[in-house]
């Protein structure tokens, strides 16, 4: 069981919104601060656009965490949308627990376009947590969207 | 992957792997990684290159479109934030819609961060290729939205941060209207006697600028008048101002928002009475007609600011009290003056230098606090310092109190009108404070003055002008062009409720009455039934493609083009399937 967990890594889709987020996430490389290779980048315009659905699909899929990040509050490039990614992802929270998954699997961050070190930490920090949790098992649970 | 995606022979991706020297080919196999993605769906051609972004590199994107038939372009270099415009241009010169194009990182988000696992970098690049490809190939071509432009200019405010804006627009050959609503151009700039640093008389500054704007060309002043109504978008917003119950129609292409904000009266600090215990623009006026012959003149800064109820700085009384004490001093030598205050703020050198200049003419400064407010007793005041750990008690002939700029009353109206927004303590709410500080977040609509926060006139200048050349980033094109990847309602599909009207601060969507009529099946003594419903509608030049709209849409009527949910949910199958 212990050697399972070690050799366990983890598949996170993670949604960067263009400004901050995927910024961040580029200075991360261009600073040369290393993270585990856990993560799967998809582009957003803006973190307020994820909705719940895009989330269960990707747990559905066998995803073993879903990350999202957006600008700081009071930063996004469209003035509001990272407050409503705050709703959305609260509201998934809540779903995934009626689904009896872990709400810890989905987790929001702020990461601006200067907080490369932050990034890093969150993918780090976010990893660890999957692998303790260990795989994310769909069979007893259904969350296909109809 | 559906069977028909896969047969679709029609879409063809092109792949080019960039090296980008050894950034990225230094740790992974590029070569290899070639191999692979050719093995990908809907993948007709695929090559490596040492730098994609040269040159050679473009050449050879634009040889194997012609060579290849090829339709969709996926490159996977560095990032998109440096990069995609360079080859989104390279497709546009070889025929191809420039959204036909999509970017995969594996240098910034790969081969960087994972330095010591080329077997995992390599996997992950492959990974972000194919789920590249996965979206490339529900790419669909877009179009960029046309806007004619009215080169005309509407200023909401004629104190002196809207007229150097209107004289400067005017300057610049654009045609300019300038509304103000009190009878006199000026504002708050009317009231005040001399202005720091140099102690030039206000009236000058005012009687110059207004000379200016009279002999303008190209400038119209509205005065007194009020805006009434706005309509439209950047380029073409229709407004509607009244003037002495005439309704004046204008098109204008862009908006600047400089009202200004309003005087404060204290009346329940300090015993204000308006006649011994005055704030500090009714010592100007005082000052301005020579009233002023206290011996005793005690000020206190910060009233009715940098409280619960207002918590904000209103940032010019310490200059304006200094900049008084000073005239007493200046005329009266043998006066004592007395500034208490709570934090003094002179920031920059020539107000620094005008804060030393005051204590070097014997003008006294004793800091209080909040919680041991000085008290008035008769002729007297007693303030707690902090520093002697007593009392001490001063004698006043005048009492002058620095309260704060507050917002006009009817900022929500006007507001309301522009579709913009208001901070907490009712002052106009620009898009960014950094990135944006004089815009709206809706295009065509600036912002400078005291609308958005109380600033001294140097300031107010400057902000004017900001928001003239900001404009003048519209009114300088006949056309222009707004992105095309914006978002895009099924009408079938949706249901009118609204949320995402209410979702959308750009005030992109409107909500559109659909009438159907339908004839009644039965004899009946109604012949017809009219059924009312609404549908939501994006109005392309507004919209900024954020797709937060999409996010709320319960029967998901909405997508956002370029991002669709199709093309997030076809990355994440073709990662874990």
């Amino acid at each position: 069981m212990d050697q399972n967990r070690e050799e366990f890594i983890p598949k996170i889709i993670t949604f960067l919104c263009n400004w901050c987020g995927y910024a961040g996430a580029d200075l991360a490389g261009v600073s040369r601060f290393q993270y585990p290779p856990t993560i799967r980048i998809i582009r957003v315009m803006c973190s307020g656009r994820i909705e719940p659905s895009l989330i269960l699909d990707a747990f559905n899929r066998g995803g073993d965490g879903v990350l999202v990040c957006g600008c700081h509050i009071g930063d996004c490039h469209y003035l509001s949308g990272n407050e409503k990614a705050e709703e959305q992802i609260k509201k998934t929270q809540k779903l995934l627990e009626l689904l009896r998954i872990e709400p810890e699997r989905l987790r929001l961050e702020w990461v601006s376009s200067a907080e490369g070190a932050k990034f890093a930490d969150i993918v780090k920090g976010f990893t660890e947590q999957l692998i303790s949790l260990g795989p994310f098992n769909i069979e007893n649970k259904d969350v296909r969207i109809k | 992957m559906s069977v028909e995606e896969k047969n679709d022979k029609k879409v063809r991706v092109g792949i080019f792997i960039c090296h980008c020297g050894s950034n990225i080919g230094g740790l992974i196999n590029c070569k290899e990684l070639v191999k692979y993605v050719k093995k990908l769906p809907n993948v007709a051609y695929a090559e490596d290159n040492l730098y994609t972004c040269s040159d050679p590199g473009l050449s050879s994107i634009k040889k194997s479109i012609k060579e290849h038939d090829l339709n969709r372009i996926v490159v996977a270099a560095c990032t998109p934030r440096t990069h995609e415009p360079i080859f989104r241009k390279c497709i546009l010169e070889a025929g191809l819609n420039p959204y036909l194009f999509n970017f995969v990182n594996i240098r910034d988000q790969c081969t960087w961060v994972h330095m010591k696992y080329p077997k995992e970098a390599f996997e992950k690049a492959l990974d972000l290729i194919s789920m590249g490809v996965a979206k490339a190939i529900k790419l669909e071509p877009l179009e960029m939205i046309t806007i004619y432009v009215t080169p005309i200019a509407l200023i909401i405010g004629g104190g002196i941060s809207g007229m150097s804006a209107a004289l400067n627009l005017s300057r610049q050959g654009f045609k300019t209207y300038l509304v103000e609503k009190e009878n006199e151009l000026g504002g708050r700039l009317n009231l005040l006697y001399k202005l720091f640093p140099h102690n030039t008389e206000a009236s000058e500054l005012i009687e110059d600028i207004k000379n200016k704007i009279q002999n303008a060309r190209n400038l119209i002043v509205y005065k007194p008048a009020k805006v009434k109504s706005i309509d439209g978008f950047v380029g073409n917003y229709k407004v509607e101002i009244e003037q002495n119950d005439n309704i004046i129609n204008l098109t204008v292409g862009v908006i600047i928002v400089a009202v200004g904000a309003s005087l404060f009266t204290p009346f329940k600090f300090f015993e204000y009475d308006g006649k011994i215990r005055i704030t500090q623009y009714e010592l100007e006026s005082k000052l301005k007609s020579n009233e002023v012959d206290a011996n005793n003149v005690v000020m206190i800064q910060c009233v009715g600011s940098r409280i619960d109820e207002r918590p904000y700085c209103s940032s010019i009384c310490c200059m304006t009290a200094l900049k008084n004490a000073l005239i007493i001093k200046d005329k009266n030598p043998g006066a004592n003056v007395t500034i208490l205050f709570r934090d003094l703020y002179t920031p920059g050198t020539n107000y620094e230098k005008y804060y030393r200049n005051a204590r070097e003419k014997g003008i006294i400064f004793i800091k209080y606090d909040l919680d041991r407010l000085p008290s008035i007793e008769e002729n007297l005041i007693k303030v707690f310092n902090e520093y002697m750990g007593d009392y001490i008690i001063i004698p006043y002939d005048l009492l002058v109190l620095s309260t704060p700029l507050v917002a006009n009353d009817d900022n929500k109206e006007l507001a309301q009108l522009l579709k913009v927004p208001l901070g907490t303590n009712g002052f106009f709410l620009e898009a960014h404070v950094k990135l944006r500080p004089n815009d709206f977040a809706t295009d065509g609509i600036y912002i400078g003055g005291s609308a958005k926060w109380p600033v001294d006139i140097t300031e107010a200048i400057t902000q004017g002008y900001a928001t003239a050349s900001r404009a003048s980033t519209i009114l300088s094109h006949k056309i222009i062009q707004v992105e095309g990847a914006i978002a895009e309602i099924e009408e079938n599909k949706c249901t009118g409720c609204g949320e995402c009207r209410d979702t959308c601060i750009y005030n992109a969507i409107e909500m559109i009455e659909v009438v159907s009529k339908f004839k009644a099946i039965l004899d009946s003594v109604v012949p017809s039934v009219s059924l009312v419903r609404y549908k939501s509608r994006i109005l392309p030049a507004l919209c900024k493609g954020c797709g937060s709209c999409e996010g709320v849409c319960p029967v998901g009527a909405i997508s956002l083009k370029h991002f669709t949910n199709q093309q997030i949910i076809a990355m994440v199958q073709s990662y874990l399937g």
